[in-house]
């Protein structure tokens, strides 16, 4: 396929939303650099974590808890953890990276790729929307997060500039349609809850993953739904 | 944070995400745990938002941080578009702390 009539296979309403999730992810990678670099990390340490890593969320939970005084365990944990979901989101896309250029588009799957992917119907289609949005939110996440941390050098109170507010703001943006379920909003509030409760007691890191624990309501909502099937 | 706990968190997070393209044919994940997956990212992401709005190490973060997160919520909602979430949040915050509110 050339790359013409790959362009040609997404409409232009996915090709203005791709890039204006790419603007803001720019604004989030760039806010990721300056805080990492301003709290006191070397400029390597994000540069290296977007580009072998590659996820927001696991990027900020890490790099979090190592600024809050957490271990360095806690955070790769806190990490992986966070990034399991990316193995049904693997199985979800499995068709799309069959074949040819498996190896590399895996490294591309993420919230964002994997939302435009399902949002299309029919192979081509379902292909050139997360190639598209793969490759393009990669190259702008990691220039951004160069950019961020040079930006951080310089800036010394990230704060003023309300950086910090960016990553939360962003992550509720994505996670908001996942909401509407009833199930999913109860046990993510009680998680959420959790963590708050258990913030002031424990190390950095250790209450988002007791949030896990708030799923516990969302199991009578899995069982009534397997009575209904 | 030393190069090889990056190295350990990527390696495990292309593990996660290489696992479906290559094991399509050959595995099912358990109906209960495919559907619980979600969920629990879901969980992990609004506690994520929930922390980081309103706390700072161990303590409270602040007005201007969760004022910023909430005004996003409320772009979110009317589905304003991204970048315009994210400036508003982050200007909400930096113009409340000009004020001097913390």
């Amino acid at each position: 396929m050339d790359m013409r009539s790959f362009w040609r296979t997404l409409d232009r309403q996915t090709i203005r939303d791709i890039a204006l999730v790419c603007v803001a992810d720019a604004l989030v990678g760039a806010s990721f650099g300056a805080i990492a670099v301003s709290g006191g990390l070397d400029a390597w340490v994000p540069v290296a974590m977007s580009l072998l890593v590659f996820a927001g969320s696991a990027q900020f939970a890490a790099i979090g808890v190592v600024l809050a005084g957490g271990g360095v365990i806690a955070a790769v944990v806190t990490g992986l953890v966070l990034n399991a979901r990316l193995l049904p989101f693997g199985f979800a896309v499995s068709d799309v990276l069959a074949g040819r250029g498996r190896l590399l588009g895996a490294h591309l799957i993420m919230d964002e790729a994997v939302a435009f992917t399902m949002r299309q119907t029919g192979p081509r289609h379902r292909r050139a929307a997360f190639w598209a949005c793969g490759i393009a939110l990669f190259v702008v996440w990691n220039v951004s997060v160069v950019l961020g941390a040079f930006a951080g050098e310089i800036i010394s109170d990230t704060g003023a500039l309300g950086l910090d507010a960016a990553f939360p703001a962003v992550l509720l943006a994505l996670v908001l349609p996942a909401l509407r379920d009833r199930g999913t909003r109860h046990a993510a509030l009680l998680g959420a809850a959790v963590a708050l409760a258990a913030t002031p007691f424990l190390p950095a890191g250790v209450p988002v993953l007791l949030a896990l624990a708030g799923l516990v309501l969302y199991v009578p909502e899995m069982r009534r739904q397997e009575v209904a099937h | 944070m030393p190069l090889l706990a990056i190295v350990v968190l990527a390696a495990g997070t292309y593990a996660f995400r290489l696992a479906g393209p290559v094991l399509q044919d050959r595995v099912e994940i358990p109906e209960r745990l495919r559907r619980l997956l979600p969920v629990a990212a879901a969980v992990l992401l609004i506690t994520l938002v929930v922390t980081a709005a309103l706390t700072e190490g161990h303590g409270f973060a602040g007005w201007a941080r969760p004022a910023g997160v909430l005004a996003a919520g409320v772009l979110a909602v009317r589905r304003a578009p991204f970048p315009v979430i994210v400036i508003a949040a982050a200007a909400t915050t930096a113009v409340l702390r000009l004020c001097g509110i913390e």
